[in-house]
């Protein structure tokens, strides 16, 4: 399986690149698309294969829809795309770059365990065990969130009636 | 692991698990399993043609071949022969990239549905995967990128706004598609859809009260996520032209128009593995349909695989004349009627029935 | 090489991926070898039932789309959160129905208060 993982994560890396250099948003949001499949694909390697399902399911499928309505809304045309500017493009070199920095120190100094795999059955039942018993706070929490999002959209639909 | 050459690792280890026979077989089977899927679109098309006409009193397509039985090929290759208009104001890459996006899912979806027992000691399934029906939901739902791109990419009027209504009216009827499943999953405790078949063994699952619920959310949601009549809005002929598809023509129109077809008929095919038994038959079958055949002997065929298998094609055949029969039956709905039936009828009725199921199992322990 | 039948399956759907794609690209390209081509400048203008096209092809649609997309994309993380439960349902017990309940007590309630706004009030 190592070949696949190589094959995966590099489409993945190549595709992620090309969101950010691709002018055309729905072109982005396509290779974005491809970016969550293949990570998708990691996911099976891993024998996570519901966390795979739901990566399609819910980023490819749901996500990026709302994504494409964005852009749909706002009526992109190609002439009005931006061209790249050096120095907009320097600058978000140097963040990116910074963050890389900080993200290789942080694992640096990290505790994690490196490289061991975890023995984990990441079927469907455990993983609902799991969410059910030790992780029963962060999930309400989760329905908060939810929550919190819902009346933000009713926050917009109010603006727009008004 | 990581000294050995890789591709001739991953091929020998699949191979030696397995062995060149269960290779061979496998492709056999994806092969054959993509053929028919095909043929029967085609052949269904021809079905709606003909049953359409016959409920509105009209003869229909019955000049090539027998009854018209050779109309799909003729139909066929008429698309293949029709010029390939690319319109100038089209958005070229994804003009074509559509109808693709929109025929690989429906094709994909079909795979992990059991459309047998065994045949030869051989499941009658593609990839008998875990998350069955959550695979089916995640690919189904990239669907809607086909439609919402030709929409957009045709760059016209009224593709644009079918391409719009058609996704919007998609991702809302997922939601109750997906919470109406909820209550079987419960009830089988697997996304397998293998495992959900077996457990109808004695009593398939729409005769639970809860469970024929869901199957008619179930339903009446896969009309709409197929776009169908009562809710073909993106089509609606008399105000948006032919919606998201006005601007196709020739075979990228024909693999629009075979999506369509596909996803009925991996729809008729999920109901029926979800609420009908799948390929079960409800009595009992002669003993002696199980003995191997001797004819075949080198296979070890079991005729009673032929029934199994016979028997869910049969039903899926039914859904499939109901997906016909209402389009010619019920006028289409209104936007307004269609959001509210959405989102204020089926998603309260299908959270009530978890609820409701979820009482009911915890009583009859 | 740790090879699970349900590991083989999903070697599988890649090579199925591979033969989808085959199965839509194929008539295409045959369509596009055997047609005829014939380019005219009527048959390149936008179809509109034979009058010409006035205006743009964008045209302003409802924000409405929009906000319907993004309540479907949070049921649609509720209903993630319900497939597993069911799976687990017979081995959780009641303490696992009580907490479901609480999840989609707090969702139904935000569903009823967009309900009461009307959010989903299609105009």
């Amino acid at each position: 399986m190592n070949l696949l993982f190589y094959i995966f994560s590099g489409l993945m890396l190549l595709c992620a690149a090309l969101v950010v250099a691709n002018r055309h948003p729905v072109t982005s949001a396509m290779l974005l698309i491809l970016v969550f499949f293949f990570m998708a694909g990691l996911f099976v390697l891993l024998e996570a294969f519901f966390l795979a399902v739901i990566q399609v399911l819910v980023y490819a499928g749901a996500v990026m829809v709302l994504f494409l309505f964005v852009m749909m809304l706002l009526d992109i045309r190609s002439s009005q795309i931006r061209r790249q500017n050096a120095p907009a493009m320097l600058a978000g070199l140097s963040v990116g770059f910074a963050f890389w920095v900080e993200f290789w120190l942080i694992l640096r100094h990290s505790a994690l365990p490196v490289g061991a795999p975890m023995n984990f059955d990441a079927g469907i039942r455990p993983i609902g065990k799991l969410l059910f018993s030790e992780f029963v706070l962060p999930f309400e929490i989760t329905s908060l969130l939810l929550l919190a999002a819902l009346v933000g959209v009713v926050l917009l639909s109010q603006k727009e009636t008004r | 692991m990581m000294t050995e050459p890789m591709i001739a690792g991953l091929w020998t280890d699949t191979v030696s698990f397995f062995g060149v026979h269960a290779v061979a077989v496998v492709l056999l089977k994806i092969a054959v399993v993509l053929f028919a899927l095909l043929g029967l679109v085609s052949y269904t098309v021809l079905a709606e043609r003909r049953i359409s006409a016959f409920i509105q009193d009209r003869l229909g397509p019955n000049r090539v071949g027998w009854f018209g039985l050779l109309q799909p090929v003729a139909d066929s290759f008429k698309f293949l022969l029709k010029e390939n208009v690319m319109p100038a104001h089209v958005n070229r890459i994804y003009y074509v990239l559509a109808p693709c996006i929109a025929l690989a899912p429906a094709l994909l979806t079909f795979i992990v549905i059991p459309f047998g027992n065994t045949l030869a000691g051989e499941p009658m399934v593609i990839a008998n995967l875990n998350v069955g029906v959550l695979w089916m939901f995640s690919i189904a739902s990239l669907g809607v990128y086909g439609i919402v791109l030709g929409g957009w990419a045709s760059n016209s009027k009224y593709p644009f706004l079918g391409g719009i209504r058609s996704s919007a009216q998609m991702i809302s009827y997922e939601i109750s598609m997906g919470l109406s499943l909820i209550p079987v999953f419960m009830h089988v405790g697997s996304l397998n859809l293998t495992e959900i078949v077996n457990a109808q063994s004695h009593r398939w699952l729409f005769l639970h009260p809860n469970l024929f619920l869901a199957f008619l959310i179930f339903m009446i949601s896969s009309f709409a996520e197929t776009n169908r009549l009562p809710f073909d809005l993106p089509e609606s002929e008399q105000e948006l032209v032919g919606g998201y598809h006005t601007e196709y023509g020739s075979m990228k129109f024909a693999l629009f128009f075979l999506a369509e077809y596909a996803n009925m008929i991996t729809a008729s095919a999920l109901m029926v593995t979800l609420f009908f038994g799948g390929w079960q038959v409800p009595f009992a079958l002669p003993e002696s349909l199980s003995h191997p055949v001797t004819w075949l002997a080198p296979f070890v065929f079991q005729p009673v695989g032929f029934v199994y298998i016979l028997s869910f094609f049969l039903k899926m055949l039914l859904f499939l004349g109901v997906f016909i029969w209402i389009r010619w039956t019920l006028p289409r709905f209104r936007y307004d009627q269609l959001m509210n039936l959405g989102w204020k009828v089926f998603l309260p009725m299908a959270l009530a029935n978890v609820f409701v199921m979820g009482i009911w199992m915890a009583l009859s322990v | 090489m740790g090879g699970t039948s349900f590991e083989y399956s999903y070697l599988l759907i890649l090579v199925l991926l591979i033969g989808s794609i085959f199965f839509a690209v194929a008539p295409l390209v045959i369509a596009r070898i055997l047609g005829p081509k014939k380019e005219s400048s009527i048959k390149n203008a936008t179809y509109e039932c034979g009058l010409v096209s006035k205006g743009d092809p964008w045209v302003q649609f409802k924000v409405q789309y929009y906000i319907f997309t993004l309540v479907f994309v949070i049921f649609d993380l509720e209903t993630v959160f319900l497939f597993p439960w069911a799976v687990a349902f017979n081995a959780l017990g009641a303490f696992a129905f009580v907490e479901m309940l609480i999840f989609i007590g707090i969702l139904a309630g935000g569903l009823l208060y967009a309900w009461e706004k009307g959010v989903l009030e299609w105009r």
